[in-house]
């Protein structure tokens, strides 16, 4: 079965048409990408499996449960976990802080009981902790562990916002934009951080992304959308080489290797 | 005809706070700020122009004062966003409403400092005279509050609607940054606004003192004004206008036909009303933010 | 700068992360204990004066400081506890704990209940709905006067805890140490909620509304329960407060109060317990401030200079300036000294330059 199954959504904007009967399929533990042109309806799409918006017609599938009946707080709790293409974290927080309300799910007492601070919310606490812990090493943030997020570099949050979205423990993780804004070398260490996501977690990946190069390099299955409609779908160099992909939006250039 | 009586003394009230609320409405506009202080702005107005023309103080001809109080309460708005408000440009909304509230209270003091805590009346030429409609009797201040309010309002909503310069003070509001780098002055936009800010509440400050005393605590009135404001939906010209009749109409008629004591109420209990239904206000022009 | 090593988890957990700071809390709540001992009957209503702004600070500290839901309308539930422990204690003849507890609940659960609808509403305009409320407060007080005592008010009951009559006039070091323990329970209940998933979800809300969705927080409950916990508090410091000034009326809960309190925990610095705290010190201790300078004064030139609201006047200079110069109030100033000293000479000017931001429009939600 299908982890994620989009079938046939259509969501309009006004009289702007975001999706127009978009379908398919994401497999478990596939790496699977995202590409289009500004306004193509990719953000929309995520933010459909998000729950903040509402599809016209058609469903969103995740394990053969309907999204749709969940509302925007109920979808991580299913192990569904995303970024953010402006990057949205808390501000004023620290990067521990940041990642231990990625465990907000996983938390049992309460809320008299974490008033109180029983020793059953002690030990949750310390739980919490390792595994935010473990996430922190994964992705190499030591240095920046105690640091309040507004005083921290671009790439870094990009970084923090990755890890927050992990220590959900999520089944499927949705990266909106994962190395925009970053530099060419931070861009190839993302490029490493999503394979290991993969390798070692065993979570799959959705992404959203215009780099080219990236998404080449670590995607199993590529979908084009162009004007919220579906031009192909199929591995990075057979997508690239769709006549209707280069027709629609990469232009002759990007026809050439 | 107590009902038309009823309605014309809601309706020159309701212009007043309509002209209050046009004052947050503009500065909501152009640089989304929310400026609790315009009642305070409004009152010491008026006591700008009384300082000048009452017999009691300076003695100038009314025109005198009502040019001098305008031009001061230009000043002044000005000032305050030179000084004060730039200081705090782009942090949380919060911030500015509490620096502005505690700005009226310092205004509330001075001008108690300067002209007293006793009620005082302007003299002014539109105050007092009466005009019958067959039994209806309407004041001259009411009408020219009514007439004020309209043209102000109208002359407002062109120059934003119309004007090269109001479209830029919407978009400098809308995300300061980019219009910023699209060659907009925004500092100089916001100086500007709470200028005009500053005039209107004098101009509000004038027809306020003509209708009947002041003290110090007529700044109070704000809140009402600020109510009408919401009820309309902030950042709306014509919207701030209907608000504030609204609570204009709806006072005297609460006074008479339910209780006098519920003639306070009635605009509160009206503006928790319209925020239930319609969060934004009646004229709202919220769009969802994009993630 | 000190560095607390780090050899377990748990120390991030604990109450207080090393012996250091245990040692100087307890030595500060060994102090306050003692007060009575040494200060005056005057001196020692001010200091439990500032217990009970402290504990609204607290109230609403939470619900704006941490939740971020700016309120202008706490003196409506400062009203709800006060009222609600005077009538309990008057007309059902419980006892003081008891109806305490029951006006904490009682205030709470207005303030979930003023949440449900006020879920729809953020910022600015949140903002202006408490305002609305806090204007209605004195009318239904008027209004609902066979309860309330109306424009005449009410007396506060006299407290028999244990046998013993405490008593603000009568036995002022009780009243005293009561306000304490409040005080001191509700810091500590307020510094668990902080190391907890709830106070981690309060702080994700107002930071970012969407992200914290995504992360599976229930933005509508958190920010109910944030209201809920922040009223409770708000309720007893209520309570308190009527115990306090022993007569109120209609007059007493005004909207100034409601400013005066969201002020106070601004000068303080949003976002700190300790700043609800600071807060409470300076708006207890500016009139006292005033009354020497006066004193001064008079004796300078020999006639006595009175301006009314000079005090209120004061608060809000204090307050323009704060937002100025240190947005992030008394607390936060304090900390960037403590830095400067540990770290002297080597700390830099603009280690604690503000960044600058720019607003976009809040109209896009």
């Amino acid at each position: 079965m299908s982890l994620l199954d989009v079938d046939g959504v259509t969501v309009h904007f006004g009289g702007v048409t975001a999706l127009e009967r978009v379908s398919f399929t994401v497999e478990p533990g596939e790496i699977f990408a995202i590409v289009g042109p500004n306004g193509a309806g990719k953000s929309t799409l995520f933010n459909l499996i998000s729950r903040f918006h509402e599809p016209e017609e058609g469903d969103v599938r995740f394990a053969g449960e309907s999204l749709l009946r969940r509302a925007p707080s109920g979808i991580a709790g299913l192990g569904i976990a995303r970024t953010f293409q402006n990057i949205e974290l808390f501000e004023h927080s620290s990067v521990l802080q940041n990642l231990l309300v990625g465990r907000h799910t996983r938390r049992r007492a309460s809320i008299l009981a974490q008033i109180l601070f029983t020793p059953a919310v002690r030990r949750e606490e310390i739980a919490h902790r390792v595994a935010v812990e473990r996430m922190i090493d994964f992705l190499d943030l030591q240095p920046h562990r105690d640091r309040i997020i507004a005083g921290l570099p671009y790439g870094i949050r990009k970084v923090v916002e990755v890890a927050r979205a992990l220590a959900i423990g999520p089944r499927m993780l949705l990266l909106d934009e994962p190395a925009s804004g970053l530099s060419a070398e931070e861009s190839r260490d993302m490029q490493f951080r999503i394979k290991d996501i993969r390798a070692r977690m065993g979570v799959t990946v959705l992404m959203v992304e215009h780099d080219m190069g990236l998404v080449s390099a670590v995607s199993d299955r590529v979908l084009a959308l162009a004007d919220g409609r579906v031009l192909a779908i199929g591995t990075p160099s057979e997508v690239q080489s769709h006549p209707k992909v280069i027709e629609a939006y990469l232009g002759t250039e990007a026809a050439a290797p | 005809m107590e009902i038309l009586q009823l309605i014309v003394s809601g309706l020159a009230n309701g212009c007043i706070y309509g002209l209050i609320a046009l004052g947050f409405a503009l500065i909501y506009k152009a640089a989304e700020q929310v400026n609790f202080a315009q009642g305070d702005l409004m009152m010491f107005g008026a006591f700008v122009a009384l300082g000048l023309t009452n017999d009691s103080h300076l003695g100038l001809p009314f025109w005198v004062a009502c040019i001098g109080a305008v031009t001061a309460m230009a000043v002044l708005g000005w000032l305050l966003e030179r000084s004060v408000l730039r200081r705090v440009f782009g942090q949380s909304q919060i911030a500015v409403v509490i620096l502005t509230i505690a700005f009226g209270f310092l205004l509330r003091i001075a001008a108690g400092l300067i002209w007293g805590h006793d009620p005082l009346t302007l003299e002014s030429p539109i105050a007092g005279v009466n005009q019958h409609f067959g039994g209806l009797v309407l004041g001259l201040d009411e009408l020219t509050v009514i007439a004020v309010t309209l043209v102000l309002t109208a002359i407002l909503f062109g120059f934003f609607s119309r004007t090269k310069l109001g479209i830029a003070m919407q978009a400098s509001s809308q995300n300061q940054l980019a219009a910023y780098y699209m060659g907009i002055p925004v500092k100089r936009i916001h100086g500007l606004t709470w200028a005009l800010a500053g005039a209107i509440a004098a101009v509000a400050g004038i027809l306020f003192a003509s209708k009947g005393s002041i003290d110090p605590n007529t700044g109070l009135l704000g809140i009402k004004a600020f109510a009408a404001a919401v009820i309309g939906g902030f950042g709306s010209l014509p919207g701030a206008l209907a608000g504030g009749l609204i609570v204009g109409l709806i006072e005297p008629f609460a006074a008479r036909y339910v209780a006098s004591g519920y003639s306070q109420i009635a605009p509160y209990a009206m503006l928790i009303l319209v925020l239930l239904i319609r969060p934004h206000g009646l004229f709202a022009q919220i769009h969802a933010k994009k993630v | 700068m000190r560095t607390t090593f780090q050899t377990s988890y748990l120390q991030d957990v604990r109450l207080f992360p090393d012996v250091r700071r245990a040692i100087r809390y307890a030595a500060l709540v060994a102090l306050a204990a003692a007060l009575p001992l040494v200060l005056d009957d005057f001196l020692l209503g001010e200091a439990t004066n500032v217990l009970i702004w402290a504990v609204a600070g607290m109230g609403l500290m939470v619900l704006t400081g941490h939740a971020g839901q700016a309120s202008l309308g706490h003196a409506a539930f400062l009203a709800v506890g006060c009222y609600a422990n005077a009538i309990l204690m008057e007309r059902v003849d419980l006892p003081f704990v008891a109806s305490f507890l029951a006006a904490g609940a009682i205030t709470g659960l207005a303030g979930v209940l003023i949440a449900i609808p006020a879920l729809r509403l953020h910022g600015i305009y949140l903002a202006i709905a408490t305002l609305a409320l806090s204007m209605l407060t004195e009318d239904i007080i008027v209004l609902a006067e066979p309860w309330t005592g109306g424009v005449t008010g009410l007396v506060a009951p006299d407290i028999t805890i244990a046998g013993a009559q405490v008593d603000r006039y009568g036995s002022p070091d009780l009243f005293y140490w009561l306000c304490l323990v409040v005080a001191l329970i509700v810091t500590l209940g307020y510094r668990n909620v902080l190391r907890t998933p709830l106070g981690r979800a309060f702080v994700a809300i107002r930071d970012s509304e969407i992200s914290a969705q995504a992360m599976g927080v229930n933005v509508a409950v958190t920010k109910a329960c944030a209201f809920g916990l922040s009223c409770m508090v708000t309720g007893w410091a209520g309570a308190l407060m009527g115990h306090f000034i022993y007569t109120f009326n209609h007059e007493v809960f005004t909207v100034i109060i409601s400013i005066q309190l969201l002020v106070m925990i601004v000068i303080g610095g949003l976002g700190s317990i300790q700043g609800a705290y600071w807060g409470a010190l300076v708006l207890v201790g500016i009139p006292q401030v005033i009354n020497i300078a006066r004193d001064g004064a008079q004796a300078a030139l020999g006639s006595s200079i009175v301006i009314p609201g000079i005090e209120t006047g004061l608060f809000m200079a204090i307050l323009i300036l704060f937002i100025l110069f240190e947005p992030r109030g008394i607390h936060g100033r304090l900390e960037k000294w403590k830095v400067y000293v540990e770290l002297f000479p080597f700390c830099r000017r603009d280690m604690f330059r503000r960044q600058k931001s720019y607003l976009k429009t809040e109209r896009m939600r």
